[in-house]
């Protein structure tokens, strides 16, 4: 006899006898989000299907569907296959789909369930990480007749490394060892020894059967011995872990900045930890500057408190800088800032892991551009052992240090998944590539936080009465860069404009001498130049700088430092034939005879820019023309 | 206080949720746009955008992609709710399906086909929109339930499944190359369930026909279909008898069947809803073609 004739579809009474009552009762769920882990071999379709029947998530019509499914497709003859309620995977890996994270929901009278569905095999350790990434619970299955297997180990290692507050070790097919307390008390006994030994400090162990429903939703007849909560119960009661987030020091992540008229200017974003109210003293980090709050806003009206978890406008008694990317914080709590890190990064990307290469580090609405400096280790997943590595594949777990080019501000991983967690995006392709954990700051550049200054760059750039810029000449060698940007220094200082001018000459020598001309050398002479550059428009100067720059990657890296719209980047766009023809140093000549490599425009390549805010041709114009266009274009913007 | 009563619930929790992909979006794209239906799922995302950014009114326009064959009470809420919100309406219709007279009675699947799908695309390409927030939820269907929050499209709007970004944390993405785009969906966590008891708590404006009241209506292929002008063909032996019903889902309404019903308020709603034994969409004539056609019609740029 199959189970949909067996069961009859059951609502709860209050529904029909008294509505209101029944939705006011339901207006004060809250919400646990959970993982299950294991493989279908589980039982963990079943187990989710199950939890959807038992809690009446499964309409007539489905159900109709499921039936007849059950029995011309299903693996459990007559029975009811609830794995195929869930199981959209199977289908997806015929097409050749990415497999992918589910999320699944049900509701009971006193929480609104999100079930995060992943496959279980290490090919799809990335999905099980994302759906790890929000989940406040995992349900770790064991099949009771397999006991602790290697997946185990590994969905275990990992529900640890996401930090996952809660665990469940659901022993399933109890049916299937005749209930046996003493299978079931080994398991456990198992279990707990190797999850001591990976950290997990505690679990709730349930003995449970998805197929007969024994300790899903009704307490178990088969197992007299056991005493403890069904699963549904368990999940039902089991603390949430925003709670800790309540606990911990108030900090809300800017996302936008509201501006709806002149008389209002409020910061959105949503608590990530701690509380706030009207009067409380808060810094804005990482500029150091602080304020008191002077409203929480809301559609609803202003609040006298908000709480981590919602979304709020609040704006601030003082005129103060506060930009998406900053967080705002206690004031005599604020989070650290630093921009060298050690953290563990789970691969998530076809092409491997690039040490050197910059990708796009996003942490909650702050974005940087960051390196990975040292891979140290790559962890085997199933043993939790440490192997030397250089790079991370697909999948691949490991530990590394990073370094940003701007600072950023963060918390420990483990003390806040919120500030703690990021993404690593490929500047190409925009795929995100991998996620990542913040361990610690490496020591050398962290900083508990930064004071601000009071004399700050605008300051010094209002004392010179001028606008601090970077002018950056970019073209081959022999285009005409120096002999344009001296025009142009020439010209702002008669009209009384500090500038500054760097070029090979005066870089080459001291600064740099240590660098060559191979493209890691090119790399980093141009970072040193960016920092310098940008030390002295923090000075307020106004820089002009004269060099081949041949890769749009360092262009754009010196542009991330500066502010919007403080990089002028000007092109002097002289045909290659042009500036060989001139050969001023004769340098050409050498390098067509072989006898200096990696010369641009010969045997290494100008990549042109594509939105250079000026662009100059010194085949068409003189140098005179050209320079006026420049300062013309500095006086205008 | 305990610490019990900041707790938030979860429909607290849900709201926070798509405020947070509101603002994000906001922050990321250039030129965001909501996609409007005039549905009950469209009235609780207009609802979540106006908390987003108040004070301000939500930074984009609202576009509805019409097919002129929906239900009047809907243009007039429609109309309503964009000037209730201080929002710019954007009204698209396919030129093409306008020339050919496309409708429901004697083109099929054409009609959604060439209305929604070729006009969203048109609206979107036009308007050069490169994010645009839908109200789709993950719960509707199975092939849903996997769908990203931010879920990218081509430069011709086809979703390329395997081209999809992990989803960690609270973490989106945003990024895209030129001529890419985004589609948006921040109710993908809520049920149909949080929909409604939310619309209850804020009081939020719903059209009409969700609520049961004597109207027109032929009994139709197994379904009951509205008269709700005289553009409706009736075939032989078809007379128009007025029942009280009322709809759970809204779409174009020779395509939606109403049910029978004498739910008139919202709690009454919500009880019908939960003693049904039957999943919401089963009103739909769309879905009966085939059990992928949703996950088809997305990989060709419908919803």
């Amino acid at each position: 006899m199959s189970v949909a004739e067996t069961q009859e579809y059951k609502v709860d009474a209050l529904i029909a006898e008294d509505i209101d009552a029944y939705l006011s009762k339901h207006q004060h769920k809250t919400m646990l989000r959970f993982i299950t882990c294991g493989s279908v071999d589980d039982g963990k379709s079943t187990l989710i299907g199950r939890l959807l029947y038992d809690s009446k998530m499964i309409f007539e019509d489905q159900l109709a569907t499921l039936s007849k499914d059950s029995k011309a497709v299903g693996t459990q003859g007559q029975d009811i296959d609830f794995a195929l309620l869930v199981d959209g995977l199977a289908a997806e890996r015929e097409q050749g789909i990415t497999i992918d994270v589910a999320y699944r929901f049900f509701a009971t009278d006193k929480r609104k369930f999100i079930v995060a569905d992943t496959p279980g095999h290490e090919q799809y350790t990335r999905n099980m990480v994302t759906g790890a990434s929000t989940a406040d619970l995992a349900v770790i299955l064991i099949d009771a007749r397999q006991g602790i297997l290697t997946q185990t180990r590994r969905h275990s290692y990992i529900v640890n490394l996401l930090g996952i507050p809660n665990v469940v070790l659901a022993v399933n097919k109890m049916d299937l060892v005749g209930y046996s307390q003493e299978r079931f008390d080994q398991i456990v006994a198992d279990y707990r020894e190797f999850a001591t030994s990976i950290g997990i400090k505690d679990f709730t162990a349930i003995p449970i059967s998805g197929l007969k429903g024994d300790n899903i939703v009704d307490r178990s007849s088969g197992m007299d011995w056991y005493t403890g909560p069904t699963l549904m119960a368990h999940l039902e009661e089991v603390p949430l872990s925003d709670r800790s987030a309540l606990q911990r020091p108030f900090r809300m992540p800017v996302q936008w900045v509201n501006r709806p008229n002149l008389d209002f200017r409020g910061f959105s974003g949503t608590i990530s930890s701690g509380e706030v109210k009207p009067g409380d003293a808060v810094r804005v980090v990482p500029s150091g500057k602080t304020s008191t709050v002077k409203s929480v806003v809301t559609f609803d009206g202003d609040l006298d408190r908000a709480v981590a978890g919602q979304a709020v406008t609040l704006t601030f008694n003082d005129e103060i800088d506060c930009s998406r990317g900053n967080v705002i914080a206690a004031a005599d709590n604020p989070p650290e800032v630093a921009d060298q890190f050690e953290t563990t990064l789970i691969w998530m990307d076809e092409a491997e892991m690039l040490p050197g290469r910059p990708y796009i580090l996003q942490l909650g609405t702050q974005s940087v551009t960051a390196t990975i400096t040292e891979p140290k280790y790559e962890v085997n997943v199933n043993t939790a052992e440490q192997l030397p590595s250089r790079t991370l594949k697909l999948n691949a777990i490991g530990v590394c240090n990073i370094s940003t080019d701007r600072p950023l501000v963060f918390e420990s991983y483990d003390d806040d998944r919120t500030m703690g967690g990021f993404i690593l995006i490929d500047r190409m392709t925009n795929a995100t590539v991998a996620a990542g954990l913040i361990h610690f700051a490496l020591r050398r550049s962290q900083n508990i936080h930064w004071q601000a200054v009071d004399i700050d760059r605008e300051a010094h750039a209002q004392q010179k009465g001028q606008k601090a810029r970077v002018v950056w000449f970019t073209g081959l060698s022999g285009s005409g860069k120096s002999t344009i940007a001296n025009l142009v220094e020439k010209k702002l200082h008669s009209m009384g404009r500090h500038s500054f001018l760097l070029d090979g000459d005066n870089v080459r020598h001291g600064l740099n001498r240590d660098l060559g001309f191979t493209d890691a050398d090119r790399v980093e002479n141009i970072r040193r130049v960016g920092e310098v550059a940008r030390l002295m428009t923090d000075a307020g100067l106004i820089v002009l700088t004269a060099f081949i720059s041949p890769f749009r990657a360092e262009r754009q890296m010196v542009r991330d430092l500066m502010a919007e719209g403080e990089f002028v980047e000007v092109f002097v766009n002289t045909p290659l034939d042009v500036a060989e023809s001139r050969d001023v140093k004769g340098l050409y000549k050498k390098a067509r005879a072989g006898q200096l490599k990696n010369f641009t425009g010969i045997d290494s390549p100008y990549e042109e820019p594509d939105d250079a805010e000026v662009t100059v041709n010194t085949a068409e114009m003189t140098a005179e023309e050209a320079a006026e266009m420049i300062v013309d274009h500095l006086l205008r913007t | 206080m305990a610490l019990d009563d900041r707790q938030l619930t979860h429909l607290q929790r849900l709201e926070a949720e798509s405020i947070q992909i509101m603002r994000e979006v906001v922050s990321t794209a250039t030129n965001p746009v909501m996609l409007y239906s005039v549905g009950k799922d469209s009235a609780c995302m207009l609802h979540l955008a106006k908390k987003a950014f108040y004070p301000s009114p939500p930074p984009f326009p609202l576009l509805h992609v019409d097919t002129t064959w929906k239900f009047q009470a809907m243009y007039k809420l429609r109309d309503k709710a964009a000037a209730d919100a201080g929002m710019q309406l954007l009204v698209h219709h396919n030129p093409e399906a306008m020339e050919k007279g496309i409708n429901p009675f004697d083109h099929g699947s054409l009609h959604t086909d060439m209305w929604k799908t070729d006009g969203l695309k048109q609206a979107l390409s036009h308007y050069g929109f490169d994010a645009a927030f839908g109200g789709a939820r993950r719960d509707e269907e199975k092939s849903r339930a996997k769908e990203r929050v931010f879920s990218f499209r081509s430069a011709n709007h086809r979703w390329d499944p395997k081209n999809q970004r992990p989803e960690l944390w609270s973490q989106y993405n945003a990024r895209k190359a030129k001529g890419e785009s985004i589609r948006v969906f921040p109710l993908s966590n809520w049920t149909e369930l949080d929909i409604w008891q939310y619309i209850q708590l804020e009081g939020i404006e719903i059209v009409p026909l969700y609520f049961s009241a004597p109207r027109p209506v032929v009994e139709r292929d197994g379904l009951l279909i509205m008269v709700d002008d005289d553009r409706f063909p009736l075939r032989d032996g078809e007379e128009p008898e007025m029942r009280s019903i009322r709809f759970r889902t809204l779409g174009c309404y020779p395509l939606t069947g109403a049910v029978e019903s004498e739910a008139a308020t919202l709690s009454e709603v919500i009880q019908e809803m939960l003693l049904t034994t039957t999943s919401e969409r089963q009103g739909r004539a769309i879905d009966h073609d085939s059990a992928a056609s949703m996950e088809k019609k997305k990989q060709e740029g419908y919803f």
